[in-house]
């Protein structure tokens, strides 16, 4: 479990996050939602630590991540991995590399172990046979996958992805989202999804928190969000035309 | 002033929280054959016609029956050594290795590939640029003796096919008053140079934000502020050695 508590964040003088708290539970896929520019991959920074926020803490577990001790801090980033928008994979690298890079860097095992451990991770994304294969060769949901497989790779107890589904069609969207489903409850892992996408929220939002310019306004799970009686989250969940039929449909 | 400044922690950064030796040394041999191997080519054909054009000027400018002919080469000695190797090689340098080096990091920046470093808790200024400035450090001093050797054999080459001079001559010229400590000044000048360009190119394409068309503004800055920082160092280096 992953607590945030009372996070504000500011660039130069320009706040951009206010306050946020919230939980995200062990075995569940968490959603951070809301429009683009409203801070939710600011957010996840700070969770991640990639970014000090101005006030507040995070926990992980109980352990304090934002000041807590250094090799505390260590121990908890061997325990994160992240999937990135673009999948971030390492240009230089081939697959098998990229995702063997976590292990080479943050254990001692050996190269066999290594590998096995690599192709078991490859094959859950349903990757196979792109070993020797380049990020530049792959599209843009095999590199999604890759950088799974990559975040997963170490045992990771904590799974961040910013925008899982940004540039993928409908169809890729669905099967990316879905297996960070399954690998969030088949490893018994913490996972926080930032993500614009209401078909993700629909499908995988076992619990959602709605930001808005910065500000966290809702949170609930995806059964009770149509009914949610807040206007901002409702003008982002009706600006699609299938939502509001939908919601005509109900009614 | 403030870049300096924020260009100075960047570099301490490098030392803080560091690999294992055996990472930075498979790391740095990488960066050595992408600074170093890499830039032989264009090294060698810039060298070779400079050495072959600055013989051809200087015995153009010393038509006279009172000047001997081996003053040509003794010339292109002097300028070879004290700035045509490690200077003006330089300037190539900057263009192929710093515009390189900051789109390479300037990528890594937008793509996310250094905030994928950071979470797995590498630092990553470490990571990446320290073995950048070694590589260079070590082969931009070998590139500019290369250079020197073919900037000779290219004035040697053209003053005997034209026949300004005999090839006795030419080389009777390069021994001729010969400075050993040229040589050196040389290659302290290349190490300077070598540091400039690397550490320079890397903090321009380090801190790039935004999109591709950044990563494209970087690569030029690193290549002007290379340029401007070696010419400064030059002329600075010139004043307190020489
Ligand atoms: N490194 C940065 N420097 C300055 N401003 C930033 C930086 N990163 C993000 N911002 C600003 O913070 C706000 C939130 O951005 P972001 O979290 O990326 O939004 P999103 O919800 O689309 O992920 C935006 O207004 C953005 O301009
Ligand atoms: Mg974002």
């Amino acid at each position: 479990m992953i607590e945030v508590n009372h996070i504000s964040h500011s660039f130069e003088g320009k706040q951009v996050l206010f306050d946020i708290s919230s939980r995200f539970e062990k075995g569940q896929t968490n959603l951070i939602i809301g429009a683009s520019g409203t801070g939710k991959s600011v957010l996840l920074k700070c969770i991640v630590g990639l970014l000090q926020p101005d006030e507040g803490y995070v926990t992980y577990d109980g352990r304090d991540f934002t000041s807590g001790d250094r090799n505390l801090k260590i121990d908890i980033r061997r325990e994160i991995g992240m999937l990135f928008q673009g999948g971030a994979l390492f240009d230089s690298k081939n697959v098998e590399e990229n995702v063997m890079f976590p292990l080479n860097i943050l254990t001692k095992m050996p190269l066999d172990e290594k590998l096995d451990r690599v192709n078991f991770c490859l094959q859950r994304v349903d990757l196979e046979n792109v070993n020797k294969k380049m990020p530049s060769e792959l599209s843009g949901g095999m590199k999604k996958r890759v950088g799974i497989a990559r975040a997963i790779v170490n045992n990771s107890q904590y799974l961040f992805c910013d925008e899982p589904n940004s540039g993928l069609d409908p169809q890729t969207s669905i099967t990316i989202d879905n297996l960070i489903k399954e690998i969030t409850i088949e490893f018994d892992i913490t996972t926080v999804v930032v993500t614009h996408d209401m078909n993700s929220v629909m499908e995988i939002g076992d619990y959602i928190a709605f930001m808005f310019e910065g500000r966290l306004l809702w949170e609930g799970s995806n059964d009770q969000i149509i009914d949610c009686n807040v206007q901002e989250l409702e003008n982002f969940i009706f600006a699609n035309k299938l939502m509001r039929t939908m919601r005509n449909m109900k009614s | 002033m403030e870049s300096i400044g924020k260009f100075l922690i960047f570099m301490g950064r490098m030392f803080i929280r560091m690999e294992s030796f055996g990472t930075y040394f498979k790391l740095t041999v990488d960066e050595s054959i992408k600074v170093g191997y890499n830039s032989i080519l264009i090294f060698a054909i810039v060298s070779t016609f400079m050495g072959a054009v600055t013989t051809l000027q200087t015995a153009y400018n010393l038509i006279s029956p009172f000047i001997p002919s081996y003053v040509i080469s003794l010339v292109v000695r002097d300028m070879t050594i004290l700035e045509l190797a490690p200077t003006i090689m330089a300037i190539v340098y900057a263009g192929k290795v710093g515009s390189n080096i900051a789109g390479e990091l300037g990528t890594m920046r937008i793509t996310e590939q250094i905030d994928a470093l950071e979470v797995m808790g590498i630092n990553s200024a470490s990571y990446l640029v320290l073995p950048k400035i070694i590589a260079s450090l070590i082969m931009y001093p070998l590139l500019v003796i290369l250079a020197g050797y073919l900037s000779l054999l290219g004035g040697y080459m053209t003053a005997v096919l034209t026949g300004v001079m005999t090839g006795y001559d030419y080389i009777y010229g390069i021994r001729y008053d010969f400075v050993e400590f040229n040589v050196k000044f040389a290659l302290i000048k290349a190490l300077a140079f070598a540091f400039l360009v690397a550490a320079i190119s890397s903090y321009k394409g380090y801190f790039t934000k935004g999109g591709a068309l950044e990563v494209g503004q970087s690569s030029t800055s690193a290549v002007t502020n290379s340029c401007i920082a070696i010419l400064t160092a030059d002329y600075l280096l010139a004043k307190l050695l020489l």
